[in-house]
């Protein structure tokens, strides 16, 4: 990039409007701290009914998963997220609306090769780079406790 | 040496136009003034939103050709474009006209760009051209952005495809018997297309500020064969939106070019931007197209209007060259068209 | 009392995670796949290094929902995975450990295209 380019970039990012960074974080503040304690009152709620802790901070994430893809699917999920930003980003909801909004959108192309293939676009790579870091974490601790 | 303005020794006409658009365009300040809305669902009673957007080809050439009378056999060419992968809105929603047929890529600049290049034909002689463009929101969100129930914040820079196709006829053939008479004829005068021109601008939710020299570079090399900003009733861009458009205001200034009293930006009229949550404005090849022919050629052709300088605007860029960290080439095609009486 | 003490922190904890990350989208124009990656990846180290548990029993579903929460739940599953089955365990434990999240995603991800269409944004 020669002078003229990063000046007019530095001209045009100077110049830009600026996201409102502190109403966003007051929205994700707000939305993220309430999607966690309603999966943390399922947790407990489900505990309630006999379930091991395990399996019912399990149920407590499915349900939350649950309500995201309704969410999403009755096309409520994007209006609510665009306040929302990060509040509904973060926890495993964004997550949920990620895949389920790719499964949706690719359904004119077929389920194989559109739902099927695009359903991954961004869960594919939450998936492969938590297992893979799990993996080698696994590895590490593997020779550290065994030598 | 800069390449020269091409100036037609005939009159090309713009015989007739057409607009058809969406429920969000539809309500917004230009509303009403459209050909042809769908105000229900965008979807133009198809399955897939690529085809909904050959639906909006399809309907605005017919709805332009029944304006001006002329039938499939009448028309020597059409030239038209998206922003579509293999320029699919045209190919399959221009597939049922028997009219000889050209596919364009330019971006959002496809309207001036087929607008020019119809005229160019027409330069050859006695010819009849049609110049269709589209975009399609949800076609446009799926292919450069995200899935459309996909839960993301947009930023204040970034602007809202628009839902909307646009068809422009254009003749070098006499015609006087179809033009009525004591009315003002939209006339291309003048063509001077754009060079490709990159600032190392990246952020897709900036594009105003990529396309923004492209189209100051064009005007600069028309302004600079002797013209002034205050010859012009209207200078009007594409779809450089709020941001674009005051670097645009910012960059020719710096040259000595004041343009601030007669710039207008077609992004920034076809929404209520700051009440609509459309952020910097429309854009698409569908934004300049519908706002060229609902709003400017009407204003010609009831003499509001006279001499109009127009700006097609497209930031050349593909999601996969973006992935790979190239950054966005814009580019500006200038076409003049004046209010002449046949 | 003692739960809506557990529910305000869980509100707090959750809520900063969301915050550092709408400060890194916004500052730093990371797209939110990569906030997501990143999320996990932290979840995963920080579950590793052991800093991550004591959060978890400080605020519940403030740890657990957020997608660092995820990542932990893999590197426990590793943890576990090799100390009852050595080496082997690497392959094992992080997938059986989210199984039950990862599954349900995709399945009513799968449902969700079966029944719904997609809507133009208004």
């Amino acid at each position: 990039m020669n002078t003229s380019e990063q000046t007019y970039k530095k001209y045009a990012d100077a110049r830009a409007v600026k996201s409102p960074i502190l109403k966003n974080c007051i929205w994700a503040f707000c939305s993220g701290g309430f999607i966690c304690t309603i999966g943390h009152l399922l947790k407990m709620l489900y505990m309630n009914f006999g379930i091991s802790e395990d399996n019912s901070a399990m149920t407590a994430s499915v349900s939350l998963v649950f309500i995201a893809i309704l969410l999403t699917g009755i096309g409520v999920f994007d209006n609510i997220a665009k306040h929302t930003g990060a509040g509904t980003l973060v926890p495993i909801t964004g997550f949920a609306n990620a895949v389920a909004s790719c499964a949706i959108d690719t359904k004119s192309e077929g389920y194989i090769l559109g739902v099927g293939a695009k359903i991954f676009t961004v869960a594919g790579p939450v998936i492969l780079y938590g297992i893979s870091s799990g993996v080698i974490y696994g590895i590490i601790y593997y020779f550290l406790t065994r030598m | 040496m800069a390449h020269k303005i091409i100036k037609p020794e005939m009159k090309i006409k713009i015989l007739s136009s057409a607009s058809v658009v969406g429920r969000e365009e539809d309500r917004g300040p230009l509303g009403g003034s459209f050909d042809i809305t769908d105000t229900k669902d965008d979807r133009f009673g198809m399955e897939t939103w690529e085809k909904s957007e050959s639906e909006m080809q399809r309907l605005a050439l017919g709805c332009a050709m029944n304006k001006c009378g002329m039938s499939e056999d009448k028309i020597d060419a059409m030239l038209a474009g998206d922003l579509l992968n293999q320029c699919v809105g045209s190919n399959y929603g221009l597939s049922e006209y028997r009219i000889p047929y050209f596919g364009l890529y330019g971006a959002c600049s496809t309207a001036a760009e087929s607008i020019m290049l119809a005229s160019i034909m027409c330069m050859s002689g006695h010819m009849r051209c049609a110049a269709v463009t589209s975009s399609h929101f949800c076609s446009a969100e799926r292919q450069f952005r995200y899935p459309l129930e996909y839960g993301g914040q947009r930023a204040p820079t970034s602007q809202w495809t628009v839902t909307g196709s646009g068809a422009f006829i254009l003749s070098s053939e006499d015609d006087s018997n179809i033009i009525s008479g004591g009315e003002y004829v939209p006339c291309v005068t003048e063509l001077l297309p754009g060079y490709v021109v990159d600032h190392g601008i990246s952020d897709i939710n900036n594009m105003g500020a990529a396309m923004a020299p492209a189209a100051a570079d064009t005007l600069l090399r028309y302004f600079k064969e002797g013209h002034s900003p205050s010859e012009f009733d209207m200078i009007i861009t594409g779809d450089l939106g709020r941001e674009g458009s005051s670097i645009l205001i910012d960059l020719l200034d710096a040259e000595g070019y004041d343009i601030s009293a007669v710039h207008a930006d077609c992004g920034k009229m076809i929404y209520n931007i700051d009440l609509e949550d459309k952020h910097a404005g429309g854009s698409g090849c569908g934004c300049s197209a519908v706002v060229m022919s609902a709003h400017i050629l009407r204003n010609i052709k009831e003499g509001i209007l006279s001499d109009v300088l127009f700006v097609g605007t497209g930031a050349l860029m593909s999601p996969l060259t973006l992935n790979q960290g190239s950054t966005i080439p814009g580019i500006g095609h200038l076409v003049r068209i004046r209010g002449d009486k046949i | 009392m003692e739960i809506l003490m557990s529910c305000i922190k869980a509100f707090i904890v959750g809520g900063l995670f969301c915050v550092i990350a709408q400060v890194l989208i916004d500052k730093t124009k990371l797209n939110p796949a990569r906030i997501l990656v990143s999320y996990v990846v932290a979840g995963v180290i920080l579950g590793a290094v052991g800093v991550y548990k004591p959060l978890l029993d400080f605020a519940g579903g403030g740890a657990a929902t957020p997608l660092t929460g995820f990542g932990y739940t893999i590197s426990r599953g590793v943890k576990e995975a090799v100390d009852a089955e050595g080496l082997i365990g690497v392959l094992k434990g992080g997938i059986t450990a989210t199984a039950g999240g990862i599954t349900a995603a995709l399945f009513f991800g799968l449902l969700a295209s079966l029944i719904f269409k997609s809507k133009p944004k208004r």
